[in-house]
């Protein structure tokens, strides 16, 4: 067999193990969805009708169309969170020093992690799609600009889940895992996710413009509801492409480091 | 990589692992001060020393966890620094502390094993199924590894350790915190290892292991390697246990400690104390003796050396618990 379908096999393996860990501990996973599906119930429900009638008609008819893309990027950042105290738990644990002194394919540990939890992601996904639609989420979208959204969460979640396996590498404890990891489940409240970055003042609104988060939101929402995508599409691939590479060198380094 | 400069004679065959100079720093602080050691194929060494000895950092370092600051170790003929993949294909490692999934069951954690080795899925389920009932774990098979008791995972652990079925075995500190039971079906599978072909190199703080299990024993101290033998040459270095004779009445105790030199007496507790030197034949002059006095039977009770008389015997200081990383 050559190198790649050992690692392959490996990555394999180890993905069926994170599996059997969700499947016997589901808590980390759902608690990751039920976060975006309160804020969807509190900011259509409680906030919506405030919200749309003091940005006026940007928002559209229907403030639900707005939001549900938003809350979309948001369930990626949450369910990353996850992904970082599962990493951070599972690194202290005695069976990874076993794995390094056995002749695997050394990615394979964080590979089926990560595998893991983009599966996740996409099913917490889909059932905050589902709650959405429950609540008068009506998109507009054809099965092409369907699976073009479904390809955006997918890299979104891709960058988002080597990025946070890099913080639970680093951190020394779960509860520090944690704190880390926040910052990019909470970075969409800075974005264009609840209200247009137009709307916003000063200092927050250039940070909303320039922060990776409002393309990502912008591309999911041109393609659910087509409203104007423009350039945010080629934007949120390279903010994708980069936080994946960046996370996924950081992280292969922090594992190889040992300890 | 290849390295043509190893003779394959003389690596390859006759030690399973060969050390020089191994040295390890944890910052400032010296762990490891440039120790040798080999161990023959089909052999066991133990590794003998208190706690911050470097046992266990020595254990890491050969099994490729911990990168060495210098020295070299050869371990299955195979050089660690350049072929560490090579190294790992050919040990297995059970840690003092458990490498178990504690999430899967132990049917489980083995397959993992046999997965991670490429087995396939028939062989690794005969594998599992067959030492799962050689480490009495069939009953426990189907819970949860976290449900098991201290000695269920330690065997457990070894399992999941032999499922590739590895020349050689690195076993840290294999009994630590075992009940006696556990602790002798531990022992009975190392010699039945070690009866296979295996090799063996485990750490210890407990002299009665070490010469239960090992053909060599190093004794490690700060770092150092201060005796390397079989078990019968360390204990000549070793000033030797007593014998105790607990008499019934003072004149008997009188009698026998006329008749025995060098013997120290106890008159609250009506003990003799006599010096032994571990050797058969000794014990039986000693009955021999007592015999042709006439006076009660003693009881008598055998104290051997242990880690605190070889420790004192070897560095001339009584044993200290040693400060820094195991």
């Amino acid at each position: 067999m050559t190198a790649l379908s050992l690692a392959a096999r490996d990555s394999a393996t180890m993905l069926r193990r994170d599996v059997r860990h969700a499947l016997r501990f589901p808590m980390m996973t759902v608690s990751g969805i039920t976060v975006p599906v309160v804020l969807l119930l509190l900011f259509v429900g409680v906030f919506g009708h405030a919200l749309s009638a003091g940005l006026g008609t940007p928002l559209g008819a229907s403030y639900v169309d707005f939001l549900a893309p938003g809350i979309l990027v948001m369930t990626a950042g949450f369910a990353a969170e996850a992904t970082a105290v599962n990493v951070c738990t599972d690194m202290h644990t005695g069976i990874i020093p076993r794995f390094r002194t056995m002749a695997i394919s050394r990615g394979s540990v964080l590979t089926g992690q990560v595998t893991g939890s983009l599966i996740r992601t996409m099913i917490s996904g889909v059932l905050v799609i589902a709650v959405a639609l429950l609540l008068g989420f009506r998109p507009s979208a054809g099965p092409v600009a369907w699976i073009a959204a479904a390809g955006m969460f997918a890299l979104l979640t891709t960058a988002l889940t080597w990025l946070t396996v890099a913080f639970g590498l680093l951190a020394k404890t779960p509860a520090g895992a944690n704190s880390l990891a926040l910052i990019p489940a909470f970075l969409p409240f800075l974005s264009s996710a609840f209200i247009p970055a137009s709307s916003m003042s000063g200092g927050v609104r250039w940070f909303a413009e320039h922060e990776p988060f409002t393309p990502i939101t912008n591309t999911l929402r041109g393609l659910l509801t087509g409203t104007p995508i423009g350039s945010s599409a080629i934007l949120a691939i390279a903010w994708c492409a980069g936080i994946t590479l960046g996370g996924y060198v950081w992280a292969r380094a922090l594992y190889n480091r040992g300890g | 990589m290849q390295n043509l400069t190893v003779d394959p004679a003389s690596t390859a065959t006759r030690s399973a692992v060969a050390v020089r100079s191994l040295r390890k720093s944890f910052g400032r602080q010296l762990v490891l001060d440039g120790i040798d050691l080999d161990v023959a194929e089909g052999t066991v060494f133990a590794l003998l020393g208190p706690n911050g000895s470097g046992k266990t950092t020595t254990i890491g370092i050969l099994a490729t966890l911990l990168a060495a600051d210098g020295g070299t170790v050869r371990v299955a003929g195979h050089d660690l620094a350049t072929e560490p993949d090579l190294v790992r294909a050919a040990i297995g490692v059970t840690g003092q502390f458990s490498a178990v999934d504690e999430l899967l069951t132990g049917q489980e954690n083995l397959i993992l094993m046999a997965d991670l080795h490429h087995l396939g899925r028939a062989e690794g389920r005969r594998r599992a199924a067959g030492l799962l009932e050689r480490f009495e774990l069939t009953g426990a098979a189907g819970k949860m590894a976290a449900t098991y008791s201290g000695g269920m995972r330690r065997r457990l652990d070894l399992a999941m350790t032999l499922v590739g079925d590895p020349r050689i075995i690195f076993l840290d500190e294999p009994t630590t915190g075992l009940d006696p039971r556990s602790r002798r079906t531990m022992w009975e599978i190392v010699r039945e290892l070690v009866a296979r072909g295996v090799t063996i190199l485990l750490t210890t703080q407990d002299l009665d292991e070490a010469d239960e299990l090992a053909d060599r024993i190093g004794v490690l101290d700060h770092g150092r390697m201060v005796a390397d033998g079989t078990a019968a040459e360390l204990k000549r270095q070793i000033p030797g246990g007593c014998i105790d004779l607990r008499f019934t009445d003072a004149a008997a105790l009188d009698s026998a400690a006329a008749l025995l030199d060098g013997a120290s007496r106890d008159e609250a507790g009506l003990i003799l104390q006599v010096p032994y030197d571990g050797r058969a034949r000794s014990l039986k002059d000693l009955l021999d003796r007592l015999d042709r006095l006439a006076v009660p039977e003693p009881a008598l009770s055998v104290h051997t050396p242990d880690l605190d008389d070889v420790f004192f015997a070897l560095t001339g200081q009584p044993r200290t618990e040693q400060d820094g990383p195991r």
